[in-house]
């Protein structure tokens, strides 16, 4: 049950191999004011995974041939550090990065009151600094939180969470090795307080029960991720 | 974490009571952006609220209060955006000919034209009069709605800072140096024996001997975390 090859990521009782049920999700923990440089910073810790999220601005718009009249654009940067996995990566942009500093951009610009900074730019760097799988999803989370905490106005706050299937099983927030040897991932954005979705990707396949299986889940788990994002900007260290 | 589908509209927010927004004299509420603060009702939206369907939102994180019917919240951060008339300190960034740029904190440098500058100076000649790096007390003239802004240094008091230091503090935090009335600025100044400037940008010009400079720096410090320690309780 749960096996893949030598792999065997779920147990006969439903226990996952870092020992929780099918519907958990890994141990979050929030803090901002990390790089007190920035204007907003926020720093995750969700299972293995450690994210650093810093936004300056709004500041004026360079080149100018980004600047938008009518709204102030978010130029994200989504970067995995060389070390933050045991192969080592190669610094520097890729298509892999590029793909998911736009969608994080995407994401957050649907919730940020840009109309109200005509011409500006809001500069977000998305850093990981250790990866375990679903670092996109973690880097939307830490730039939700560092935008909140740099005083920019938002609608809502992004969470975003990931589910996915491990030989048929459905799992909420796949770690590691269910992520390598798993058969779909489903990583969305949700805005907690509406319930509405900002951002959507499905990698493998997934039959409409199970779609529905993972989007529970992550509508669930959003519910516990934003808790721990609220307390860290109600009560967060400085 | 077994559920139906909870994609509905308002119905993950813990507290979203029909009550309308609390009164400012419970307990401050602390506020993350998308917060429900309640029913709109007789309410109006100020500063970092919205009101989306009949419903109050915050958007930004901070305090809210809720004073003469108008609901704000007191942000915790914000970035400075200049109104017309806002007194400011600001710092040549660069010129031209016949213009200065001036950094005034906002996301956008303002403009001072040779012809609002603080004497007359000859065209190409202006670093003569101003140069990169000075401090200047000025005033916002205009704000056009892409926000560029011009600044004037006509006016009474208005100069270029040559003495003393300038100090940055939260712009949201004006409201507590200054005090009712302007009581709490007017008590800096004479227990400091210094001059105080506070510009709306949130930089305040102290100019006076060291001492009294350095105990009015010590003030504006135990002020933000006074204000820290109010907003969120217990030590920062």
């Amino acid at each position: 049950m749960g096996g893949y090859g030598d792999v065997q990521c779920i147990d006969e009782n439903g226990i996952r191999l870092d020992g929780r049920t099918k519907d958990e999700v890994r141990p979050v923990s929030i803090e901002t004011g990390v790089v007190p440089v920035a204007d907003g910073s926020a720093r995750i810790r969700w299972g293995l995974n450690d994210c650093i999220a810093a936004v300056y601005g709004p500041m004026e718009a360079h080149p100018r041939k980004i600047q938008r009249q009518d709204r102030a654009v978010l130029d994200v940067r989504y970067n995995m550090a060389p070390f933050s996995t045991t192969d080592r990566i190669r610094p520097g942009f890729n298509r892999r990065s590029r793909e998911i500093s736009k969608v994080t951009a995407e994401a957050l610009e649907s919730v940020v009151l840009t109309e109200l900074y005509p011409r500006s730019k809001i500069r977000v760097e998305i850093e990981i600094i250790c990866a375990e799988a679903g670092t996109r999803c973690a880097g939307i989370t830490a730039a939700s939180v560092a935008l909140a905490h740099a005083g920019i106005p938002m609608t809502d706050m992004v969470v975003s969470v990931a589910s996915g299937k491990v030989h048929d099983i459905v799992v909420c927030d796949l770690n590691k090795e269910e992520d390598n040897y798993g058969e779909a991932d489903l990583p969305m954005g949700i805005l907690p307080n509406t319930g509405e979705l900002v951002f959507l990707q499905m990698d493998g396949d997934l039959s409409p029960d199970q779609f529905q299986e993972a989007w529970d889940y992550n509508m669930e788990a959003a519910k516990v991720i934003h808790e721990e994002m609220v307390r860290a900007l109600k009560g967060g260290a400085e | 974490m077994k559920g139906g589908s909870v994609a509905r509209l308002d119905n993950m927010s813990g507290d979203n009571g029909a009550g309308g927004p609390r009164r400012s004299r419970q307990a401050p509420l602390l506020v993350a952006p998308g917060d429900d603060l309640g029913d709109s009702g007789e309410y109006e939206a100020g500063h970092g609220v919205l009101a989306i369907n009949g419903r109050l939102r915050a958007l930004k994180q901070g305090r809210m209060n809720n004073r003469g019917g108008t609901v704000s919240i007191e942000p915790r951060r914000t970035s400075y955006v200049p109104r017309p008339s806002d007194l400011v300190i600001g710092y040549i960034e660069g010129c031209t000919s016949n213009i200065w740029f001036v950094d005034i904190g906002a996301p956008f440098n303002a403009i001072l034209p040779m012809s609002l500058g603080p004497s007359k100076a000859e065209f190409g000649g202006i670093r003569k009069v101003l140069d990169i790096g000075d401090a200047i007390l000025c005033r916002v003239q205009e704000v056009e709605e892409n926000h560029s802004s011009v600044v004037t240094m006509k006016g009474m008091g208005l100069r270029a800072i040559r003495a003393g230091t300038v100090e940055e503090i939260d712009p949201h935090l004006l409201g507590r140096l200054i005090g009712r009335g302007g009581n709490n600025l007017r008590q800096l100044k004479e227990d400091t024996e210094c001059r105080v400037v506070a510009g709306d940008n949130g930089r305040v010009w102290l100019d006076g001997d060291l001492d009294g400079i350095l105990n009015a720096r010590d003030r504006l410090n135990a002020l933000l975390t006074e204000a820290k320690i109010e907003e969120f309780g217990g030590e920062v």
